[in-house]
């Protein structure tokens, strides 16, 4: 077998591992809820065998490792559960299924970071990139500079800044990016302008200091002086000599930041009153509706370790050395 | 032939004992050298720490007080105003700063206790124990951070308590990786066998022979632990999920008072007062990092020269 092949499979094992143990762990949040959690979901009006009912609803009459497997079984055939609220005392249940909460404002969520990403992937490793190759100049100061000071910052500063600059000053964009499904996509764009900008202004900062310290590591290595002291012109020697060996440190930088976005798209979110999975986690945080937090829980965990998992499989496929069994 | 008194004498020079600088001249010799942006960081951290310290005796009203008028213009009685429900926002600033600082410091302190201690004990160990310790991290930081912490925030409920030991301990992965990686070269060092040989415990081998050698790269990471912690409270007080009222706190205080913003055409002041404790959190962080740099700096220019 190519050893490409064996070092695939081997990742790809560990993160199966991974994430069986990171749904154990969301998994088992249930168990940690104090014994009269279901009284404070039901009301204190709740009746015996409403009470017996709705834990038989949750399996908890059953050992814990019988419940893990249902409910991951479940998962993996889409089924999240039902919602905590909307239930009542009197035992009539008009809880709400987690996936129709989650589905569409998983959709939403995914259009706002893909916007964020298309603009900010290309922008940082541009900036990266010619940051490294005129090192110490004037360019390469300012840009460090600013991208130092917007990392420091939290991102509802930024959000804040932008809303009162571009929506409140000079009212260009709106502040409340209320989209839903009818919306056109032109619309939907245009009201997502200024959450995206957020985002970008975060992740580009991050990954053009990654790029350009990746890089800047690269061109110190002796071979890359080596194609310098031949006599190749600059372009020939990033395009054919530096780039091959920093694919690997790119996908990890584009992977890790895209990562970072789902943890930023959070809060952003809840600035603007856009209708992502984010918002949709902590309303369900604060009425400690478990099965939802459970479900947005797992789909970011795996989002991002299915994102770091691709950036090692492409330094694995991009590594020269690699290519060639000896 | 006589020695002239004035002859250069090389046993002299050795015998001589060579003064050891203490900390404080090491100190006072780098502060003159330090950049515009560290003494920049420095002061704006010591003017932080001067009014948490004293923001009883700066503030000009309580801290929940509650005032007639709420949403008071600046100016007159209220610095900055007051809030929704007419509490003075400039009063609430000065005690924010002395809960926001003191909660990210003691969680940052509790972190560096929990990962610094089980990194160096995977160190010295080694072994199953090691092995153990690093899995259970790799699983932990599989999870992104404020994620986690939501989660957790779910079952155990918002209090500061709770807020310290979830944060703590989710960051305190972070330590246990950076202490783990950089004790595990000095584990190996000869003083270390010697002083195990000596029959030296545990507890001895890790305060006297091996934190005193990874001591930069985790004072380093202590500045940048803290603005990281600092940060991930402010966004989940400004989610609601973080230091809860009447407790005075930064991020809170932008939530509160976002919907002012949209009046920056009529009052620009009105506009303004959600931006100033969003930008105490920014002004703290950028100062911290702008240290963190000139300390790494420092430290590793010294590696260099040696």
């Amino acid at each position: 077998m190519h050893p490409i092949l064996g070092t695939i499979i081997q990742r790809l094992l560990l993160g199966i591992v991974t994430l069986f143990f990171v749904s154990l762990i969301i998994f088992s949040s249930v168990e940690f809820l104090p014994g009269d959690f279901t009284q404070a979901i039901l009301g204190q009006a709740a009746t015996e065998d409403t009470v017996a009912a709705f834990r038989a609803e949750l399996g908890l009459d059953k050992p814990a490792y019988i419940r893990y497997f249902d409910w991951i079984g479940a998962v993996a055939q889409g089924d999240l559960g039902y919602s905590f609220s909307g239930r009542s005392a009197s035992g009539v249940d008009r809880s709400r299924a987690v996936v129709d909460l989650v589905a569409p404002r998983l959709g939403n969520t995914l259009f706002l970071a893909g916007m964020a990403a298309i603009v900010s992937v290309p922008l940082a490793l541009v900036l990266g990139i010619t940051a490294a190759l005129y090192r110490n100049s004037v360019y390469d100061r300012s840009v460090n500079a600013v991208t130092l000071t917007t990392i420091s910052f939290p991102e509802f500063f930024l959000a804040y800044l932008l809303i009162l600059f571009f929506s409140s000053l000079w009212p260009v964009f709106p502040s409340l990016a209320n989209v839903n499904a009818e919306t056109e996509l032109a619309e939907r764009i245009y009201k997502c302008i200024l959450p995206a900008l957020t985002l970008t202004l975060v992740i580009v900062a991050h990954m053009m200091r990654m790029t350009r310290a990746a890089i800047i590591n690269l061109l110190a290595s002796p071979y890359i002086e080596m194609s310098q002291l031949k006599g190749l012109s600059k372009a020939k020697v990033i395009m054919r000599h530096a780039l091959p060996n920093a694919w690997a440190p790119i996908a990890t930088v584009i992977a890790f930041n895209l990562a970072y976005l789902v943890v930023g798209v959070v809060v952003v979110e809840v600035v603007f009153v856009y209708p992502g999975i984010g918002q949709l986690m902590v309303d369900a945080v604060t009425t400690r509706d478990i099965p939802v937090v459970q479900a947005c829980a797992l789909i970011f965990a795996t989002t991002y370790i299915l994102l770091n998992l691709t950036a090692d499989i492409i330094g694995i496929v991009t590594n020269p050395r690699l290519l060639h069994p000896r | 032939m006589t020695d002239t008194p004035q002859a250069y004498s090389a046993a002299a020079e050795i015998g001589q004992i060579r003064e050891r600088r203490t900390w404080i001249q090491i100190a006072k010799i780098e502060l003159k050298k330090a950049p515009y942006s560290a003494w920049f960081g420095l002061i704006v951290i010591a003017i932080y720490l001067f009014v948490a310290i004293f923001a009883p005796l700066l503030a000009p009203h309580g801290e929940a007080e509650i005032f007639p008028a709420s949403f008071a213009p600046w100016g007159g009685d209220f610095v900055f105003g007051t809030d929704q429900i007419g509490r003075d926002i400039f009063s609430r600033l000065i005690y924010g700063a002395r809960n926001t600082i003191g909660i990210a410091l003691a969680t940052t302190l509790l972190s560096f206790a929990i990962g610094g201690s089980l990194g160096l004990i995977a160190a010295i160990s080694g072994g199953w124990l090691d092995q153990l310790l690093s899995r259970f991290v790799d699983v932990l930081m599989a999870i992104p951070g404020l994620i986690f912490a939501l989660m957790l925030l779910t079952i155990f409920g918002s209090s500061i308590l709770s807020l310290i030991m979830i944060i703590a301990v989710l960051d305190s992965t972070r330590v246990f990786r950076l202490t783990r990686s950089v004790s595990v070269s000095v584990v190996v060092m000869d003083y270390v066998e010697a002083a195990k040989l000596r029959g030296e415990k545990l507890g001895w081998i890790m305060r006297r022979e091996i934190l005193p050698n990874i001591m930069p790269p985790l004072i380093a990471e202590f500045g940048l632990r803290f603005s990281f912690v600092f940060l991930t409270i402010a966004a989940l007080s400004f989610l609601g999920l973080g230091i809860q009222p009447p407790t005075a706190d930064w991020g809170s205080m932008v939530r509160d008072n976002a919907s002012m913003i949209q009046f920056a055409k009529y009052d620009l002041t009105a506009a303004l007062t959600p931006m100033i404790p969003a930008g105490a959190i920014a002004l703290l962080t950028v100062a911290v990092n702008f240290v963190v740099d000139w300390f790494l700096h420092i430290t590793s220019g010294l590696n260099d020269e040696h």
